[in-house]
């Protein structure tokens, strides 16, 4: 079984990275397959200001790169492509990324969570023209324009004011009376005056006129009145699924789709697989708390490789 | 010829509208981290297709005509162009096969 490696990390975000610089640290060679949009959710944020560490903040893509390199420095390959399929049962994992197949003794699954559309007419029809799940990356092309961004949570926030950089006005349109986010995000938000804030709202479809986005229609949660609001953008941040279709059947999940391990340990339920970062945990999703699990998985899976040899 | 070239306004319409073979093309912007992931994977793929295709990058800070022009209004914004039209194209980062799919769909 020469062409069994010791572990396969699928995911790239602080747990995966981690993960791998703990794991090419304990020599074990992993192969971290990085999925087309690596890096995880911190590729599209701006300024991480709660990252220990880093007193004066630090860039999400370079707090990500800073982690890859860290990781390649001690032996870490990498893929930069989606796994299609696992085989995580038995001693021998499978992982296959379209026909080219890859064995190892252990998996760390650490594909994090994905972002959640509204679900609503319109949105998958205008995505990439105006409709936009990545404020960092579409804000610049609405200049002077008018954009909204629903979702009340911290990246809503976080989006909102980021956006004001570009946008003539930004409206939070949010479906309850009060936002969930952190004070120190809500006061940021709320303190600027290009922004303002359409309480109990849910969008009900976004229209587009010339190809582009021009509108969205609102109900208003209390009283069902119908309205409508201009825009030319619409930020959709109304949270994160976790992403483990890949895996569901074969290690237990929970009724949201979180990967269950065996806390504190880091064991799922089909042996020689661990998982970490926010495909596990819905309850604190920070990035210190991801790379916290990542380092935890690594550990696992060095002493679940090292029994095997015993 | 392999790796990807940087084309700008003034190139775009050599570079791109006349090429005889496909070009894919990425209009990115430095502050984007999604464009600075699809980098790498865009140069496998240059490497890989070699003569079939050629893959260029416009900046569309230092470009916005052309960024305009195709009412780009996300990045990466990966669009594959034959023949001088575009017939492809995609918003976001995808993974290596989803754009290897996406230009074998153009030859």
């Amino acid at each position: 079984m020469s062409d069994v490696r010791n572990l396969i990390i699928i995911g790239s975000g602080p747990a995966g990275y981690t993960a791998a610089v703990y794991a090419a640290r304990a020599n074990l060679r992993p192969l971290v397959v990085e999925g087309g949009q690596s890096g995880g959710a911190l590729m599209t944020t701006t300024e991480v200001e709660n990252f220990p560490g880093f007193p004066d903040g630090i860039l999400g893509p370079e707090l990500m790169d800073n982690m890859r390199k860290q990781a390649e420095r001690f032996g870490a390959e990498y893929i930069t492509d989606d796994v299609t399929r696992v085989e995580l049962a038995g001693p021998v994992k499978r992982v296959w990324i379209g026909d080219s197949e890859h064995r190892a003794k252990a998996v760390i699954l650490a594909t994090g969570s994905a972002w959640r559309p509204l679900g609503v007419p319109g949105e998958q029809e205008l995505l990439g023209h105006g409709v936009s799940s990545c404020a960092t990356c579409d804000g610049f092309f609405f200049r002077g324009q008018h954009i909204a961004v629903i979702g009340g949570g911290d990246s809503a926030m976080e989006e909102a004011t980021f956006l004001t950089r570009f946008g003539d006005t930004v409206t939070i349109v949010h479906r309850r009376d009060e936002f969930r986010a952190s004070k120190i995000m809500v006061e940021r938000a709320l303190s600027n005056p290009k922004i303002s804030v359409r309480w109990n709202s849910v969008v009900t479809e976004i229209v587009g006129a010339d190809g582009k986005v021009a509108s969205v229609r609102l109900r208003d949660t209390a009283t069902g009145e119908q309205s409508s609001l201009e825009t030319n953008a619409v930020f959709v941040a109304i949270g994160h699924d976790p992403r483990s279709d890949l895996f569901r059947g074969q290690v237990d999940v929970d009724d949201n789709g979180y990967v269950l391990v065996d806390a504190p340990s880091t064991r799922t339920s089909q042996p020689g697989v661990f998982a970490a970062g926010d495909l596990v945990d819905h309850t604190y999703q920070q990035a210190v708390t991801a790379a916290g699990t990542g380092s935890a998985a690594a550990l696992d899976a060095e002493r679940y490789i090292a029994a095997l040899e015993q | 010829m392999g790796a990807t070239k940087a084309v700008t306004d003034d190139t775009f319409v050599s570079e791109v509208l006349q090429s005889d073979t496909p070009v894919l093309v990425d209009f990115w912007a430095e502050w984007c981290g999604p464009c600075l992931r699809v980098a790498p994977v865009l140069e496998e793929i240059a490497n890989e297709l070699g003569d079939k295709v050629k893959v260029v990058k416009l900046d569309i800070d230092a470009n916005p005509n052309t960024a305009r022009d195709y009412r780009v209004l996300s990045v990466p914004t990966l669009t594959v162009f034959k023949d001088g039209e575009p017939v492809q194209s995609v918003a976001g980062a995808r993974p290596k096969g989803d754009l290897m799919r996406l230009i074998e769909s153009a030859l």
